[in-house]
């Protein structure tokens, strides 16, 4: 691939767009919790200050070389995903980096950001970092499962690893997004999307009231920045992916920002009306319902 | 560690200097109190030399006060109301946090226990500069109600240093609110410098908190 100056400035500025959206949509999301417990919440820009502030921490103390790591390589989960992502379909301009089989580094980088976070949160030394790594990396291994059948069935249905491919092939109307032409795969998706997006009842890994916030526990200042940062940007990255897999991806950025907000929604909406799951809860129920419909979809399309 | 009588009498015995024998059967020393931990003295960070970017990030700080969710006395029963739907103190950016790493704000709430004392001292210095503390109650001003007790302190600001005293027994979260507004003018003013003031008199803290902390079994800094 040759170097090509105006498609990185494109892929900078989209970035950017995402971040801010990402910030903005978490504020929202709180603003709506806050609204359900009849509280006033947040005023919406709270999330920039809170960012602004860690980033303005005079003192910082590390514990290592992988305390660094850690966030830094949480970020390049995220931004990895979102480069490998094509965000506005049939624009040349917005197709940040995406080639042929991109679906399979998407997948790959999802765990990348969590294992860099593990290691890093390891070697902070808090015993309930550890435990928060521990419960993190089990419920997310079984939150894939369900997705990673979605997504099988979805290569097997047309035929390709390519996301834009997939996205294209569903373009024509609103009766040909996977939704309709692939129904047990979307469920199965959007029931492990409750958990990638990180709300209640899959929160228990980083809700403040568990164990102190698992495995960020020792992290602060600038280190939680970067932190920040990235949930904001994975936020909108994930959402995206669930909108290009299965609601037949965004043609202008307004659609975008309709699509991922309804998607980050629902799972806003399920974590405000159902509890906190414990760990070994959460794992059995993936391992049932989501698993069921996964396998469904692939026999579906065998 | 500081030469005391008092600390071999209290110490730790998992602090307790050893010999260990490694698998390849070699023997070296471990010291804990050295080597799980940091013995570097608090550093000044002094603020930005630029006066409109400190002003930018001292409103950002003013406007995001991450409180630290430990409840130290009596008055923590107050938290709870300020952050539910009758009181919301989210509307302000105050937030409650679980861990010191990422709080900014120390409420102690009420009279302080000599025991509780020393949890304060080491939650207190790990936070990270810039951190504040509000002291909620009389019981921190002058001993209130505990005035002639023999295991309660009497003056918290020979301990840590304090940014706001509200008066009261208890105060109501009302009061707290107002406490926290006199806070952020404060943070924007440039006045809540407190974390240095304590890297600076160091010495005449740590010689009060060793003055009244007879088993003190921990780091003199815990970073």
């Amino acid at each position: 691939m040759d170097f090509d100056l105006k498609r990185l400035g494109f892929t900078l500025l989209g970035l950017l767009i995402v971040l801010n959206w990402g910030l903005l949509m978490s504020a929202l999301m709180r603003k709506i919790s806050a609204r359900v417990a009849r509280r006033i919440g947040i005023p919406w820009y709270q999330p920039w200050v809170d960012l602004v502030k860690n980033y303005a921490i005079r003192s910082q103390i590390t514990h290592g070389v992988m305390f660094y790591l850690g966030p830094v390589f949480r970020l390049s989960g995220g931004v990895g995903i979102f480069l490998f992502m094509p965000m506005i379909a049939g624009s040349e301009l917005w197709m940040n980096y995406s080639f042929q089989g991109d679906l399979v580094l998407i997948m790959y980088f999802q765990f990348f950001g969590m294992l860099g976070m593990a290691l890093g949160a390891g070697e902070g030394g808090h015993p309930y970092s550890a435990i928060g790594v521990s419960r993190g990396l089990s419920q997310f291994t079984v939150i894939e499962v369900p997705l990673t059948l979605a997504i099988i069935s979805l290569a097997i249905q047309y035929n390709t690893l390519s996301l834009v491919d997939i996205v294209q092939a569903q373009q024509g109307g609103i009766q040909n997004w996977s939704m309709w032409t692939n129904p047990f795969a979307t469920i199965a998706g959007m029931l492990s999307a409750l958990g990638t997006l990180g709300h209640s009842p899959f929160n228990l890994v980083k809700a403040p009231n568990e164990i102190p916030i698992g495995p960020p526990t020792e992290y602060h200042s600038t280190y939680l920045g970067v932190l920040q940062t990235n949930a904001a940007i994975l936020h909108v990255v994930e959402s995206a992916l669930f909108m290009n897999l299965f609601f037949g991806g965004a043609t202008s950025w307004f659609e975008f920002i309709i699509k991922t907000f309804l998607i980050y929604f629902w799972s806003v909406f399920v974590g405000v009306v159902f509890p906190r799951f414990r760990i070994e809860q959460s794992v059995g129920w993936f391992l049932k319902v989501p698993l069921v419909f996964g396998i469904l979809a692939v026999i579906m399309f065998m | 560690m500081p030469e005391d009588n008092n600390i071999n009498k209290f110490e730790n015995p998992h602090y307790a200097k050893r010999e260990v024998t490694g698998p390849d059967g070699e023997v070296f020393t471990v010291d804990p109190m050295r080597d799980y931990f940091s013995d570097a003295r608090p550093q000044v960070h002094e603020p930005n030399s630029i006066p409109v970017i400190e002003n930018f990030l001292n409103w950002a700080r003013a406007e995001s006060l991450w409180v630290l969710g430990f409840g130290t006395g009596c008055g923590s029963i107050e938290i709870p109301p300020l952050l539910t739907p009758r009181f919301d103190a989210f509307r302000f950016g105050i937030q409650s946090r679980p861990t010191p790493r990422q709080s900014n704000v120390f409420i102690i709430s009420g009279y302080l226990a000599i025991k509780t004392l020393k949890r304060v001292v080491r939650s207190y210095e790990q936070m990270q500069n810039p951190k504040y503390v509000l002291a909620l109650g009389s019981c921190t001003i002058n001993g209130g109600m505990y005035f002639d007790s023999y295991n309660t302190i009497k003056r918290l600001d020979h301990y840590i240093p304090v940014d706001i005293y509200i008066a009261g027994c208890m105060p109501r979260p009302e009061a707290l609110l107002a406490g926290f507004n006199k806070l952020k003018e404060l943070i924007k003013k440039g006045k809540a410098e407190n974390a240095n003031e304590y890297a600076r008199n160091f010495d005449w803290y740590k010689a009060n908190q060793k003055k009244i902390i007879k088993d003190w079994n921990m780091p003199d800094y815990n970073w």
